[in-house]
């Protein structure tokens, strides 16, 4: 084995033109796969993110039948027993108690229909994080009495740091909800549906402005691990009494977002698919001039009294060899344009940027770093070469010397 | 005592559904220790024949017998092995491998044949300086000149200790010099190892060289002379 290593590292090594061309072909399948899959992941990601870990969180706790008939008569108690009693399922990292409900917001002549969110200040920083979204003033302290207003909410309505914000709504069990609010921040969502029309308040407020002392539409619950998403929620239904509540995941609260994803996911899958071919054929078309260049050498080597089937072995221990290298600098490669797409993502601007904005969703473009992603475009890269490789190795164990010799 | 015999030997091809009868039932035989030339003109049958001597091609029909095997009846892979034990070639293209010095072309077919290291440089060593290679052990095939290239293709063919060597127009793409230079060289080794050397050639220089010398034309033996 030690000898046919010898011989391959010889072949690499001393033809490092023909070399460096199979390491290019690839280095660039590796390259370009990883940067489109990193770009696939970061936008379907942004997506999620944009609607799941700015808002809805990852699961929530209603009601029975809030979800279809979003009134406050379908709230339900804050009991600190049942809230302790999910917080002790495995995967859950934090429950979050929310008030919402929707609201006429007004300022001088200016009108908007409007959706209040009453949360918990210090338990919304496990999840939303408001406070990293303030963009002028400050985020609630235990003493708040102001409101939130989101950025384009704020300009709609002409709205500055201390104005103050009149609310008019109807209230728990039908009553009438009015109040008059400072505007302690400014708070700038990422998603721009919510942008333009939400008020964050602290949760008492939100029970005082609406008449529901102590209720809650919904608990909030954010989880350690996104992926064990069925099993958490199995155990929370177990938990809580049955009929009484409905336990929602992120998914079921979007449909149309999940549909959105797994559409644009197929069209992703396409285009990887297209690169693929692309790349494959690249690699294969390479490795068969690399083979073909090299015909008569085999040849002569096979004419001396090299067996075709070690000829093949170390044919392939060659082209492995380039094949890692190949990819160990794609990904290498990779790293820094995928790290600058993360840290800058592409962001859209014009007619693209408003059909983005129409779904909801911050019109840009970001990548993602996921290990998951890189071990698998990696592996699927190594089984593209792997079958870009057999052709060559069979012409080799189907060599006919004389035919070689006189190629 | 002969090494090689040929009996009835035909090869026809059968190109675009034309059958080209290179070889015309040729018989033969080679003694341990002779110095022969093949010549014809060009599409006469020598290379053929040549190749069918060296296992690189089948016959149609016939048989070649070398030390008492029947190589027409070997398998592909038995094949190989008995080339690897009992016959080097000598290419009128030199056909070194590029990317190996002359040192490790030499020692190539040793390496396959499992020879330890210290055996392999001690005759790669005597091999070379006997072409007149000594000082050139460690250059690349791009590095030398036809003729230099040529005596590396004599010095790798004979590394394995063959009962015969098979030279396909060794001199073709040489000057004078450099034939008259691998001709001496051949002819020593020849007489100082008795390794039978069988050549195709056209060239005259060889001819005059050869001790025997066999003409075959279309195919046929037309003439086989022992000087």
């Amino acid at each position: 084995m030690k000898d046919y290593l010898k011989l391959a590292w010889r072949n690499i090594w001393r033809n490092k033109r023909r070399t460096l061309i199979t390491i290019a072909s690839v280095f660039f399948a590796m390259f370009l796969s990883l940067i489109m899959r990193s770009m696939q992941v970061g936008s379907y990601g942004h997506m999620a993110d944009g609607i799941v870990e700015a808002f809805t969180g990852f699961m929530q706790v209603h009601k029975d039948g809030f979800w279809d008939d979003r009134t406050l008569d379908n709230t339900f108690a804050y009991q600190t027993d049942m809230v302790r009693d999910i917080e002790s399922a495995d995967n859950v990292k934090a429950v979050i108690p929310r008030l919402e409900s929707f609201a006429l917001a007004s300022t001088g002549e200016l009108t908007k229909g409007i959706l209040v969110v009453g949360i918990d200040p210090v338990k919304e920083l496990d999840l939303t994080h408001p406070d990293r979204k303030i963009k002028e003033g400050r985020y609630f302290d235990q003493y708040s009495d102001g409101v939130l207003v989101s950025g384009r909410l704020a300009e709609f309505l002409n709205l500055k740091l201390n104005d103050t914000l009149t609310l008019l709504s109807t209230g728990y069990h039908g009553a009438s909800a009015a109040g008059i609010y400072p505007v302690t921040g400014i708070v700038e969502m990422p998603n721009p549906q919510l942008d333009r029309r939400l008020v964050f308040m602290p949760l008492p407020i939100a029970q005082d402005f609406y008449g529901a002392e102590n209720m809650l539409t919904s608990l909030v619950i954010n989880v350690h691990d996104s992926d064990d998403l069925k099993n958490t929620k199995k155990v929370i239904e177990y938990l809580l009494e049955n009929g009484i509540y409905e336990i929602m995941d992120w998914k079921e609260m979007n449909p149309e977002l999940v549909q959105q994803i797994q559409s644009d996911q197929a069209g992703g899958y396409i285009m990887l698919g297209v690169l693929y071919m692309i790349v494959g054929f690249g690699v294969l078309g390479t490795l068969i001039m690399m083979t073909t260049e090299r015909r008569r050498e085999f040849g002569v080597m096979v004419a001396l009294g090299m067996q075709k089937k070690k000829l093949g072995l170390i044919l392939m221990i060659e082209m492995l060899m380039m094949g890692l290298v190949g990819a160990a600098s794609g990904i290498i490669g990779s790293l820094p344009v995928i790290g600058y797409l993360v840290r800058n993502p592409i962001r859209f601007t014009g007619e693209y940027a408003e059909i983005f904005e129409s779904y909801g969703f911050e019109p840009i473009m970001p990548a993602r770093f996921e290990g998951f992603y890189f071990a698998g475009q990696t592996a699927i890269v190594m089984i593209i070469f792997m079958l870009a490789i057999i052709p060559p190795i069979y012409s080799v164990l189907r060599l006919k010397e004389i035919k070689a010799l006189r190629s | 005592m002969k090494v090689i015999e040929i009996e009835n030997l035909e090869k026809i091809y059968n190109e675009s559904e034309i059958k080209v009868h290179a070889i015309r039932g040729i018989d033969l035989s080679f003694e341990q220790g002779e110095f022969a030339a093949i010549v014809g003109p060009s599409g006469s049958g020598k290379t053929t024949l040549l190749n069918l001597l060296g296992g690189l091609d089948n016959p149609s029909t016939g048989k070649i017998t070398i030390g008492g095997v029947d190589i027409s009846s070997l398998k592909s892979s038995e094949l190989i092995n008995f080339r690897l034990s009992n016959i080097g070639f000598v290419f009128q293209a030199y056909n070194l491998i590029p990317v190996l010095t002359a040192k490790e072309n030499v020692e190539f077919v040793m390496h396959l044949q499992g020879k330890p290291k210290t055996e392999r440089d001690a005759r790669t060593k005597e091999l070379l300086e006997s072409v007149g290679l000594g000082d050139r052990l460690n250059s690349r095939p791009s590095k030398l000149s036809g003729g230099q290239q040529q005596r590396v293709a004599v010095a790798r063919a004979l590394a394995s200790k063959p009962k015969f060597v098979l030279a396909d127009e060794p001199t073709a793409n040489l000057d004078t010099e450099a034939t008259e230079n691998l001709l001496d060289i051949m002819e020593r080794l020849n007489r100082e190892e008795n390794i039978t050397f069988i050549f195709a050639t056209h060239d005259a220089r060889v001819m005059k060289k050869a001790r025997r010398v066999i003409t075959i034309e279309d195919g046929r033996v037309l003439s086989d002379i022992t000087k």
